[in-house]
């Protein structure tokens, strides 16, 4: 039972990130907009935290409140691309896809632009001497298996388990949720009934930029504990991928990203058991990806269909 | 007026040379704006391009890989695909074009030829496994896409590293002579430069792209299918075939391109921990072109010769070659955002308003 508890607390350090980005997806495609650039709102909050956690360091000494500042920065440097993004799709009617795949050249490149310049030339930012420490619970982490296995983690998780069910009541269970739903499935309906489409939509974006940058910040603060061109690699095409194989639905969301934390937590885990030496490792690698295509072709007949608008820029002439 | 001047107000011709401009803008004021010489960044950019025969050769090197990549984004684009899958695309048809080069021993009149089609038939048929998901499983064709983009990532460096690659190697011998499709007088010529057939298959396959979209009865009903599937599917085409055969032609171009990386260009594979991208810059390319063959082309050429420029801006006026991305960014940004230009420009296209609606849904409006 050790070994599977210390699976699933690994398995939480790859997921949580991935939820962040994911459940900030789901917001932007609900709203109606497609966003590819995840992946480069991650890459912004990753920078924004190292930079900022780095500042916080050098000037103020290592403090235990740095990467808190360092993870605010990273919503922060998240929002300024989500709100490009909502700038281009929304009020500009630019092909939403189009948008994503600008912001993550943009991203990639302005940070690691900007990290050139401040740190003259190098690649990768200064390793950071504070960042997020384990914090067990108290009482909860001494429940047998489930305490080791859930409440023994870094404090972003405990965010992630409480921005979970928050994101699933403001969706299905608020007016504003509604009529973020409806602007995405029926923008001409809902703005016949006096909802400001163009509102809803920038809102649905921005909260996915920030979800993404906290996601990227994530990264840094528990994983890696600097920036560099590698330390977002994919991870936000993955939670896109959690995203549609999550239903667009918090809870749905939550497991799938929590099925490719597992993936990748358990190609280190199957390292320490006898019979995987047999096993090439890249097959290990390749394993959450084939998984999620057989689920996915498996699930036929069942409509996995998104926002009805999602993809299409809102345009009141049309309606 | 004549026809070239026609041509040049459709906004969806003149709306990527704005862009062009106002990117190579966002990246001087960038570079102004962390302390370096704009001006002397980009003379430095033109001077590595077309400084010598040398650099000239390396920069349609970095065009030919994004001009395939370009090619197997837009083609899928036009028929109503999103191939976010190029990247595995390029990649296995990279590796199966070594794993002939390097496994197959044959004289060169057949060797090379057998490991081209070998790679553009696996590119292809990586391809087809997304319009297969998409038209039975009902898989949507970007999920199924970057998860066959890793897939395809780690397969080869399987087959990289457990038939290829001697024991604690990161990159395989040179593949034979025989299987090499680099040009040697050009090489030459071109003061060393990796030339190989690439460019000119790449040429080809952009007549390749016209004719078959727009001069065969099979194009018209993908482009048919591109335009609106419920239709197209009334009108009883058979979309489920249609994804298939379009995702094989787009995987058989990004396919080739891998294998002139390798047949061509580098003549070995190298294990990666990550993808080069130049599938996500075929998209850039795509995007660029308005998905059609000759702006394609053109968009790699501006791409390939901006990043191949890139190096020479570090090197001799110190800019980080980020910069460059920037740029690429901003034009794609600015192609996208076409609503801005037109804001911005319209004084000067008033008398001609009625033409320019007519054109509004040219650029870049994909399904």
């Amino acid at each position: 039972m050790g070994t599977l508890a210390d699976l699933i607390s690994s398995t939480l350090v790859f997921s949580v990130a991935l939820i962040f980005a994911a459940l900030g997806g789901v917001f932007s495609e609900r709203s109606g907009v497609f966003n590819i650039g995840l992946e480069g709102m991650m890459t912004a909050g990753a920078f924004g935290a190292a930079i900022a956690s780095f500042y916080m360091e050098t000037d103020g000494g290592a403090t235990t409140s740095s990467p808190w500042v360092g993870l605010i920065a990273g919503v922060a440097c998240g929002l300024v691309f989500a709100l490009l993004h909502a700038y281009a799709t929304v009020s500009l009617k630019a092909d939403q896809t189009i948008v994503g795949v600008v912001i993550n050249i943009l991203a990639v490149a302005v940070t690691l632009y900007l990290v050139k310049i401040i740190f003259e030339g190098a690649g990768d930012t200064a390793q950071l001497q504070q960042v997020f420490a384990k914090w067990p619970i108290p009482l909860l982490s001494d429940i047998p298996f489930l305490g080791r296995a859930f409440f023994n983690s870094y404090p972003t998780t405990y965010i992630a388990y409480i921005l979970v069910p928050v994101s699933s009541y403001l969706l299905f269970r608020t007016p504003f949720g509604l009529r973020l739903r409806s602007v995405g499935e029926h923008p001409g309906a809902a703005d016949t009934v006096g909802i400001n489409v163009t509102k809803y939509r920038y809102i649905g974006v921005l909260i996915s930029g920030a979800l993404a940058g906290l996601g990227g910040a994530t990264i840094t603060l528990t994983t890696t504990s600097n920036f560099s061109h590698s330390t977002i690699s994919g991870q936000g095409f993955i939670a896109i991928a959690a995203l549609i194989f999550g239903r667009w639905n918090p809870y749905g969301v939550f497991g799938a990203a929590f099925f490719f934390g597992m993936a990748q937590a358990l190609r280190n885990f199957l390292t320490r058991f006898e019979f995987s030496q047999s096993i090439p490792t890249e097959f290990l690698y390749m394993l959450p990806y084939i998984l999620t295509l057989i689920v996915l072709a498996g699930a036929v007949g069942k409509s996995v269909r998104g926002p009805a608008a999602a993809g299409e820029a809102y345009d009141p002439s049309k309606r | 007026m004549n026809k070239a001047a026609e041509i040049f107000n459709k906004p969806s011709t003149y709306i990527p040379f704005i862009a062009i401009v106002l990117g190579l803008l966002c990246g001087g004021i960038v570079m102004w704006i962390g302390g370096y010489d704009p001006l002397e960044a980009y003379g430095a950019l033109w001077q590595t391009v077309f400084g010598t025969k040398y650099d000239f050769g390396e920069t349609i090197v970095a065009i030919t890989p994004i001009l395939f990549t370009g090619l197997a984004v837009g083609f899928a684009f036009r028929a109503g695909i999103f191939n976010i899958g190029a990247d595995g695309q390029y990649i296995i048809g990279m590796t199966a074009a070594t794993f002939i080069g390097l496994k197959v021993h044959l004289p060169a009149f057949i060797h090379a030829p057998l490991a081209l089609i070998v790679g553009m038939l696996c590119g292809a048929l990586w391809g087809a496994l997304v319009g297969w998901l998409k038209a039975y499983r009902g898989v949507n064709e970007v999920i199924s896409a970057i998860m066959l983009n890793w897939i395809a990532l780690y397969l080869s460096n399987y087959i990289l590293s457990d038939f290829l690659v001697k024991k604690g190697e990161q990159k395989t011998p040179n593949i034979d002579e025989s299987a090499s499709l680099s040009i040697g007088w050009l090489k030459d010529f071109m003061e060393g430069a990796r030339m190989d057939w690439g460019i000119w298959i790449g040429l080809l396959c952009v007549a390749i792209f016209y004719v078959l979209l727009w001069r065969t009865k099979q194009g018209y009903e993908l482009r048919a299918v591109g335009h609106n599937a419920d239709a197209a599917k009334a009108a009883g085409i058979n979309i489920k075939a249609s994804f298939i055969k379009t995702m094989m032609i787009s995987g058989a171009f990004a396919g080739l391109g891998g294998v002139f990386s390798v047949l061509g260009v580098f003549h070995y594979q190298v294990v990666q921990a990550a993808s080069a991208g130049y599938g996500f810059d075929g998209i850039a390319v795509a995007l660029l072109g308005g998905n059609h063959p000759v702006g394609i082309l053109l968009g790699a050429i501006l791409f390939g010769g901006l990043t191949y420029g890139s190096a020479g801006m570090n090197f001799e006026a110190d800019v980080p070659s980020e910069i460059v991305r920037i740029v690429i960014g901003s034009i794609i940004f600015f192609v996208a955002s076409h609503g801005l230009i037109r804001t911005v420009i319209q004084p000067l296209f008033k008398k001609r308003k009625s033409r320019e609606r007519k054109g509004a849904d040219m650029n870049g409006n994909v399904g």
